[in-house]
Formats: structure tokens, C-alpha cells, sequence
């Protein structure tokens, strides 16, 4: 049989690898809203990290676009259940913006421009897995989906991809978030299926 | 409190392409208003829930409720129950539920129903009890839909009459469709959205108790033409849906 | 019809609510702290879909409650803050 089809994997087997406990995979991208869908015109835009000292840094939306970019493909999952295999996003990973900030803490907030907030540690943002991201799949990200630009943080549930997000915040506590102080998980991690508070 | 309720599908009529009306048995059905809903568990066998809400479409009838459904194209539950679940089969219902978008027999003054498209629903329910009740004060349905295939109730409607023109509403019940997209052949009125001139006059606007249902936008629009026409805003009821 | 609705409205939340009132929470009223308009719950405007739903002022979209449910838990906050209360749902019907 060693010779029957070399290569082959079978796609959907392969998929379903790829899909956390109890998600379904999409090919659409539903909504998920707790609020109106603010529109932040790009220049008013800006992007601020506050240090736990106070200490903070912005950038605007042209100093943000001038930082080097990165084109992850990457697969998501929405604690309503749905995945999306295979994303296509233009952003910044956010070392760019945590690098130069002297800072002992353990966890960051992540806020946005409608009052949304998301509690991660600083170590899940780091080293390359964190985005923020202005363009998905070959386009500017439209403001349903959080545009101008939101986080893309893909091997956490997406609430935790902040839409709209407007800064961050370094802590030295975990401060939980919007959906964190109602009942969500702390930390979300799919593969868990951290959904809520003791799962 | 509530509790969930065995309920068996015992009859689904087809009202339009992907419009159902649902008849369900609930053994020890407590009863309900015109214009509540209850909401429906479906329970997959690796224990996954999903829960939806629909409309009871009409005043109870001993045991037996009817629900509207609308397919959405995609849906999680509204096909399922639309065309997969057989008859014969069971599902959850919590209900009745709701005490704010309700009208109760027997609430004095006029009447004024306002539906878009399978917001019909919770409205047909309040029509059928102001029919079945002794009021003889005036009654208006308005019902927009986009085309006359997307029609629920049709014969039913019919037959409960309609004025066709604008003008007042007297003492009897008056069912009025507007069509947004395409009209039936000999309409008097283009398609189009509905207006301020498409409102049924009635005698004491600020006295009537009006409903509204429909998709968010709809809801919007018709609240707005209500209280321009001298509606009072605390006589104004809602309710939305996707 | 929209894709995706923008809101629904309070009426959804008689389920939800249900599961932990002993009264129809819906016709419950309220003045917004933000804008002072008056509301009953079902009037707010309602963000979701499930588990998480974000309840709003009609008139300014300052939230005003939030529901999230799980099987064996229903978490209530009421206003815009923090501490929700997580209620233990009873068991459910074999």
C-alpha cells in the first residue's frame, strides 16, 4: 500500500485536525457584537501602549503603516462556535509596539474605541503571536469585522482579538475584561475549550 | 422560573418558499397572551444546545401551539425546524414568554398591527384574538412584504377582508399588504417602502395601541412614521428580529 | 434582510432572564444613568448572538445589562461595571 497515492492526506481529515472541540468550521465570518459598530476614521485613529508606570506611547495611522508588516494565514475560532481555516491578514505584530516599552508586568488590557475591553498576559502577545491587523484578505478591514484595525491574537477564543482597539494597557494584575467580568474565561484557549469561568 | 417542556411536532404548513407555521402538542400547556413566544432547544448527541426564539403564532389552543419559523439561508436551527425535524419528533419549549410585547382581549381603544415580512407572526396572534373577542373597536393590520409570494396567511388574510384603499377605519377589522419590491398585477399602489400615506387613519391615533414587528431596519422605520403621525410613544410596542 | 441583524431587542431576553426571575423580567423598567431615558428591557437593544449578550439604552447605547449563559450557569451584570452574578441553574429535565 506504500505505493498507492503517496502524498495524499485526505482534506478533511486533515481539517477536523485542525478544529478545536466543539467548533464547526465556516466559510462565512458571522458577527459577534456587543454594541454598535463604531466608524473611526483613520485619521483620528491612533494606537496608545500605557506602561503600568503611566509611561505611555502612540502611534498614528501613518506611523503605524510605516512599521515593517507581516501577512499571517492563520485559523480562528469564535467561542460561538464557528472556525475559519486558513485567514488572510495584514498587520503589525505587537512586539513592534511592546519592544521599546520598559515595563514588570505580567498582563496587558486591551481597549477599544466603544469601551470594549480584553484581559491577555503580556506572554500571549509577544514573540510573534499577536497582530494588529488593518487588512483581511486583500483588503482594508471593513468596520463590522472591527475596522480600522483590531487584534488578531489566533490561538485564543476571538473575543479576545479586541475590534476597534484603540490601545493597550500593561498590568501587574489580571484585570478581567468585558466578557471576563461576565462570566467568560479568563485566558480562552480553544483546544481547552476554556468558554467560561471553570471550564 | 421557568422550566423546559417536552413539545411533538404534529403538523408543519408551508406559508411561503422558507416560511413554516409549526404545530406543536405540549402536554400541560399553561395558556399564553397574543404576541409572546417561547424558545425552542434543540439537543444534538454529543449534548451540543442551541436555543432560538419564535412566535406563537396564534391564541392557545388547548395543548396545542402553533409557532412561526422563517429559514434563514445557513441557519443553525430555523432549516432544521423548517424542514428537517419530522413530524412525529420532539424538541424543548420554554414559554410562554414575554409580558411586554402582548395584547390582552379585552385592552380598551384601537388597534393598530404593523408587520414586515414573517414579522406577521406574533401579530397574526393578536389579529385571531381580536377576531375571536367582542370588541368592536376599530382593528388595522398592515402588513409589508416584498413580493405577494412572500405572503403568509393569505387565504386566511383574504378572508378577513381588506379596505384596499387609504381612508378611515371603521368599526370592523381592516387588513391592509403593501409590497416593496413587486405588487400583484392591478395594484393601485407602486412598490415601494412604506410611507407615511400608507398608515391606516385611525380615530383617536393617540389612543391606539400599536405593534410592531419586523427586521431591525423595518421596526425603525415604521416607529418613526407612528409617532409622526401622532401615535403616543408609550403606546407603541416593538419587536425586533434579525 | 440584513446579514447580520445590527440588534435585537429585549423580548429575547424573557428565556434567558427567565431562568432566574420569578417574574417577567421584560416589562422590568429602568432610567439610563447616562441619558436619562426611560426603558423597560424590552426595549434595550440587544448585541449578540449567545453565549454573551450585551444589553443597551435605546437612546445612548450605554450598556446596561449582561447575560451570559452556560449550561449549569446564567452570569447576570447589571450596568456597565463588573461583578457579575453567576446564577446555578437547576439541573436540567431528563
Amino acid at each position: 500500500m506504500g505505493d498507492l497515492s503517496p502524498g495524499f492526506r485526505g482534506k478533511a481529515r486533515d481539517l477536523m485536525a485542525r478544529l478545536p472541540p466543539g467548533q464547526y468550521p465556516t466559510e462565512s465570518f458571522p458577527v459577534l457584537s456587543a454594541g454598535p459598530t463604531p466608524h473611526i476614521p483613520t485619521d483620528r485613529w491612533s494606537f496608545t501602549v500605557t506602561a503600568e508606570t503611566g509611561e505611555s506611547r502612540t502611534w498614528t495611522w501613518e506611523e503605524m503603516m510605516a512599521l515593517p508588516q507581516e501577512e499571517p494565514t492563520v485559523d480562528i475560532h469564535c467561542v460561538t462556535r464557528w472556525s475559519k481555516f486558513d485567514t488572510r491578514w495584514r498587520g503589525v505584530p505587537l512586539d513592534a509596539f511592546l519592544d521599546g516599552v520598559g515595563t514588570a508586568a505580567d498582563f496587558v488590557v486591551a481597549e477599544s474605541f466603544d469601551g470594549y475591553t480584553t484581559n491577555l498576559p503580556l506572554e500571549d502577545v509577544t514573540d510573534g503571536k499577536a497582530w494588529l491587523a488593518h487588512s483581511f484578505d486583500g483588503y482594508a478591514l471593513s468596520p463590522d469585522h472591527g475596522g480600522p484595525a483590531r487584534l488578531v491574537i489566533p490561538h485564543l477564543y476571538f473575543w479576545k482579538s479586541a475590534k476597534w482597539v484603540k490601545g493597550l494597557v500593561l498590568t501587574r494584575e489580571n484585570e478581567p475584561g468585558f466578557w471576563e467580568s461576565a462570566g467568560y474565561h479568563d485566558y480562552g484557549d480553544p483546544w481547552r475549550e476554556q468558554r467560561h469561568r471553570g471550564d | 422560573m421557568h422550566g423546559w417542556r417536552r413539545a411533538r411536532l404534529a403538523e408543519r404548513t408551508k406559508q411561503t418558499a422558507t416560511g413554516r407555521t409549526l404545530r406543536f402538542e405540549v402536554p400541560r400547556w399553561p395558556g399564553h397572551l397574543p404576541g409572546q413566544h417561547v424558545d425552542v432547544r434543540l439537543t444534538a448527541d454529543d449534548g451540543y444546545r442551541a436555543v432560538r426564539s419564535y412566535s406563537l403564532a396564534a391564541p392557545a389552543d388547548a395543548d396545542v401551539i402553533e409557532l412561526g419559523v422563517q429559514a434563514a439561508f445557513g441557519g443553525e436551527v430555523s432549516p432544521y425546524l423548517a424542514d428537517d425535524l419530522p413530524v412525529g419528533a420532539e424538541v424543548e419549549v420554554e414559554g410562554p414568554l414575554g409580558g411586554w410585547f402582548v395584547w390582552t382581549p379585552g385592552d380598551p381603544g384601537p388597534l393598530l398591527l404593523i408587520a414586515g415580512g414573517s414579522g406577521i407572526v406574533p401579530l397574526m396572534a393578536m389579529l385571531r384574538a381580536r377576531l375571536a373577542s367582542e370588541s368592536d373597536d376599530p382593528c388595522a393590520l398592515l402588513y409589508s412584504v416584498r413580493d405577494p409570494d412572500e405572503v403568509w396567511y393569505a387565504a386566511e388574510l383574504d378572508a378577513v377582508g381588506s379596505a384596499g384603499s387609504a381612508g378611515s377605519v371603521g368599526g370592523t377589522v381592516d387588513v391592509r399588504r403593501l409590497y416593496t419590491r413587486t405588487a400583484p398585477d392591478g395594484s393601485a399602489r407602486p412598490p415601494g417602502r412604506m410611507t407615511e400615506r400608507d398608515l391606516p387613519v385611525l380615530p383617536s391615533p393617540a389612543q391606539a395601541r400599536c405593534y410592531v414587528c419586523g427586521p431591525t431596519g423595518f421596526v425603525e422605520h415604521a416607529g418613526a412614521l407612528l409617532l409622526a403621525a401622532g401615535h403616543a410613544p408609550d403606546r407603541i410596542r416593538t419587536e425586533r428580529f434579525g | 434582510m440584513n446579514e447580520h441583524p445590527l440588534y435585537l431587542d429585549g423580548n429575547a431576553l424573557a428565556g434567558p432572564l427567565g431562568e432566574v426571575f420569578a417574574v417577567d423580567p421584560t416589562t422590568a423598567w429602568r432610567l439610563c444613568p447616562s441619558c436619562r431615558l426611560p426603558a423597560t428591557v424590552a426595549q434595550l437593544h440587544v448585541y449578540g448572538p449567545e453565549p454573551g449578550l450585551t444589553a443597551r439604552c435605546p437612546g445612548c447605547a450605554a450598556v446596561a445589562l449582561r447575560v451570559v449563559t452556560q449550561s449549569e450557569y446564567l452570569w447576570l451584570q447589571l450596568g456597565g461595571g463588573a461583578g457579575a452574578f453567576r446564577f446555578t441553574l437547576p439541573p436540567a429535565a431528563p
